[in-house]
């Protein structure tokens, strides 16, 4: 049968869906549906990590394999550095722009490297919006409280309050910046409500939000002349006889040369984790999202936490097969989208939070509901149409333009047809265990954004990420700076890698890669 | 997995069973299968990709690229991570090219829509040409944009730009050395920092906030015990 056949049983079930309430479901119901669909319970996927901060943590193979994974610098390494500054941030995406612009606003020497170019990131991808709760019925409380509940009441208490609560004065500073957030009619900022939530908090510009937000910060990055690097590639850290980070080695990508860069802190901002396609899953991430952050801290003594928790969107296109992975905007669910299995039936409250979510589309598949292309991937359809239906014509285009172009490219108009999705691999719930200070348990050692872990607990909350961005962002830059002018430099050691490399070999050097990855090995091989 | 019935099946048997197509790769053939993007076939061809990939997701702008397709001799323009390849079609990427960025500071510029002529005194030697709209791969009338900047319509060219990935595509093509798309970026921080109502529900938040409006239930809340703290999340609906 061809797609438009099977696309007239969203069409004729519409009406009748339309008078359905889907309740979300009570926590003892949900958490049965998770463990046995959602990825994260597969054992098999599973293993301890052998040695390190986490020995003896589980994580999945991909990336214990990682962690254990050999350093690419020699221990003679020549250490002499070719950049000296006071703050140097790794990673150029939404959480390095800000660490950048604040640390140099407050007055330190900052080197901002990246492994692509200044911008190139999972951030720019941002199509939801920000969770800030800004509307008179919300309150920082009430976002605290739907975080918790979307986290499995494991986030971190400390980390989430500094987020909720400095999320207003975030906002004051994007517009500031000239951000375009989209208004009300009386000029106050447009909120729409996002999965999980219980009170409309989303800050949006259109469906470009990540967008907006990196052009601006992009250009505020060069306007203060801020020294890049780019299509530089962390591959290790430096550190001095205490065992604090002093600095950085890269790779630089278009010679194949290193750079050693000596600084008093370093900030990680390297973001995921998605192109390491764990469990053979597809992502929606960008194409540096290799999970370096994590290799880099841990072997330099830094825990990490929750990294045995992964974000599945529940919408990634399956078909046609040039977007497969690519995600659909949680949007269309926000304002209403139907998710429909291949009986025309709805079978989960679209919004419920994304792991009950993709937990019931894996049900549907397993169980035979799915709608399998002859490529060998299954999804259910995403009523996009009934947009149109339900707000007049015209909807979908003037809401998601992004989205539409997308998909118009392949000749698919999804104002008219349903577009056929199943959960992609899309954001590292954990990472590298931070304070409010965004500082690891390794001094002069910053982490903030995606590569970061605790915040989240074990299931990030929609538009949680945008803002936590700019939140710790800012915060370790601050740190940082105001750190940086009572300091001296410290030496430039691989004191950790001895330890780590030692360390090792007593557990018999079982990995036997080097990491970190930097770029997914795509390229065909005769 | 369950799935025996063949009735839920897209029958496209192509999806599978690739029909190999001949594409030419900055001046070079390759077979590749039909319909892969453009950066899928550069790594199916054995080329590593380091410049001209980002997000792989259309919205970086990384991936620019020039594109023919057999037998017609315009070359268009394309999001190499977004543009399916067919038979025949010649492709190369497109390198970085160096248009020159005005430096400004957005929050106290004097009168945004006058400086703009400083910042950018090529801007209001437009001529009209509309090469830059026909290099936009994200369908964006630059030209018209460029004119409503000079005219001080900084609201449209804010609402037109939105879509900008920055890919620099109309950069290279324009006669008068304008680069359309930092010109844009600027008229759109200036109508966001300047020409946009301040919100004020933005402000009464900032100040209940540092006025302690929540510092009791912050109390509350953070005192609560485990269970207490998870019964009280399970009453917000
Ligand atoms: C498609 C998509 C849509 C999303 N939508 C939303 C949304 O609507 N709302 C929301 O809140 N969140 C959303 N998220 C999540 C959010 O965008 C990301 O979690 C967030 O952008 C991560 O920001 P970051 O700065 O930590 O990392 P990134 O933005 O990914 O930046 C990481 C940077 O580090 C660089 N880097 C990596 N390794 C190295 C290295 N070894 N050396 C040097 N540089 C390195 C990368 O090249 C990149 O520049 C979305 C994510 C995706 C993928
Ligand atoms: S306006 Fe210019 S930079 Fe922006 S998307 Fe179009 S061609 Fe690319
Ligand atoms: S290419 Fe240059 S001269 Fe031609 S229309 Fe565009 S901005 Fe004007
Ligand atoms: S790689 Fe970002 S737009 Fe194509």
């Amino acid at each position: 049968m061809d797609v438009h056949a099977l696309q007239q049983i969203v069409h004729r079930t519409r009406d009748a869906r339309r008078k359905q309430t889907i309740p979300k479901l009570p926590p003892a119901e949900r958490d049965q549906l998770i463990h046995k669909y959602h990825p994260d319970y597969r054992a098999s996927a599973y293993r301890p990590i052998r040695f390190g901060p986490n020995a003896d943590d589980k994580t999945v193979v991909e990336l214990a394999t990682l962690l254990e994974g050999d350093s690419p610098i020699a221990d003679g390494f020549d250490l002499t550095p070719d950049y000296q500054t006071d703050v140097l941030v790794v990673g150029g995406g939404g959480a390095g722009c800000a660490a950048a612009l604040h640390a140099h606003g407050a007055g330190a020497k900052v080197i901002l490297a990246t492994k692509l170019r200044l911008g190139d990131s999972n951030s720019v991808m941002a199509q939801g919006g920000m969770q800030i709760s800004v509307a008179p019925e919300d309150s920082p409380v009430t976002h605290f409280v739907d975080t918790l509940k979307g986290g499995h009441m494991q986030n971190d208490h400390q980390l989430l309050k500094v987020m909720v609560e400095e999320g207003p004065s975030i906002a004051k500073w994007l517009l500031s910046l000239g951000v375009l957030f989209d208004r009300d009619g009386d000029g106050n900022l447009h909120v729409k409500k996002g999965g999980g939530s219980s009170k409309p908090r989303l800050l949006t510009c259109s469906d470009y939000t990540g967008l907006e937000i990196m052009r601006v910060l992009k250009d505020e990055v060069l306007n203060q002349k801020i020294q890049l690097l780019e299509f530089c590639s962390a591959v290790e850290l430096t550190s001095d006889e205490e065992g604090n980070c002093t600095g950085a080695i890269f790779k630089d990508l278009d010679n194949h040369r290193h750079v050693v860069v000596a600084a008093k802190s370093v900030i990680l901002a390297t973001g995921g984790i998605g192109r390491l396609h764990i469990q053979g899953f597809p992502t929606s991430n960008h194409y540096g999202a290799t999970g370096d952050g994590l290799c880099l801290a841990y072997r330099m003594g830094a825990k990490l936490m929750h990294i045995d928790t992964f974000q599945y969107h529940p919408s990634g296109a399956v078909y046609p097969e040039q977007l497969i992975g690519a995600l659909v905007t949680e949007g269309i669910r926000s304002e209403g989208g139907h998710l429909v299995n291949a009986k025309g039936e709805r079978f989960v409250n679209e919004l419920d939070t994304r792991d009950v979510v993709s937990s019931s589309i894996i049900r549907e598949c397993e169980e035979g509901r799915g709608i399998r292309t002859m490529s060998g991937r299954i999804g259910v359809w995403l009523d996009t149409p009934l947009l149109d239906a339900e707000q007049g014509p015209g909807t979908v285009e003037k809401h998601f333009p992004a989205m539409m172009m997308q998909f118009e490219r392949f000749g698919i108009d999804i104002s008219k047809d349903p577009v056929l999705i199943y959960p992609t691999l899309h954001y590292q719930n954990g990472g590298v265990k931070i304070n409010t200070d965004s500082e690891t348990n390794v001094k002069n050692l910053f982490v903030a954004g995606e590569a970061s872990g605790g915040l989240h607990g074990r299931n990030r909350l929609m538009g949680n990420s945008l803002l936590d961005l700019m939140v710790y962002g800012k915060r370790s830059g601050l740190t940082a700076a105001s750190r940086a002018g009572a300091m001296k430099q410290g030496k430039l050691t691989l004191m950790h890698l001895q330890r780590f490399r030692t360390d090792a070999k007593m557990h018999g050097n079982l990995s036997g890669v080097t990491s970190p990855m930097i770029l997914p090995a795509y390229t065909r091989k005769e | 997995m369950a799935q025996e019935d063949k009735e839920n099946v897209i029958d496209q048997p192509e999806v599978i069973r690739h029909k190999m197509v001949t594409i030419e790769i900055a001046g070079k053939k390759y077979e590749v299968p039909e319909g892969i993007t453009i950066i899928k076939a550069l790594w199916y061809s054995g080329q590593e990709v380091v410049r001209g990939a980002g997000c792989l997701g259309g919205f970086c702008g990384a991936c620019a690229a020039y594109y023919r397709t057999k037998d017609d001799p315009k070359v268009r323009t394309c999001l190499a991570c977004q543009m399916a390849v067919q038979d025949g079609m010649s492709i190369t990427m497109m390198p970085p090219f160096p248009a020159r960025k005005a430096t400004y500071d957005i929050q106290t510029l004097d009168n945004p829509k006058q400086d703009l002529f400083n910042l950018y005194p090529e801007a209001p030697l437009c001529r009209n040409c509309n090469a830059c709209t026909e290099a936009c791969p994200q369908q964006i009338d630059v030209r018209e944009g460029v004119w409503k900047a000079v005219f001080g319509d900084f609201k449209s060219v804010s609402e037109m730009f939105m879509d900008c990935v920055m890919c620099g595509m109309c950069t290279p093509v324009c006669i008068a050395d304008i680069a359309p798309n930092l010109v844009a970026l600027y008229v759109s921080r200036a109508e966001g920092a300047h020409f946009t109502e301040k919100p004020l529900g933005l402000d009464t938040r900032i100040k209940e906030i540092q006025d302690g409006r929540f510092n009791d239930e912050w109390a509350k809340i953070l005192t609560m015990t485990e269970k207490e703290l998870a019964d009280h999340c399970a009453k917000v609906k």
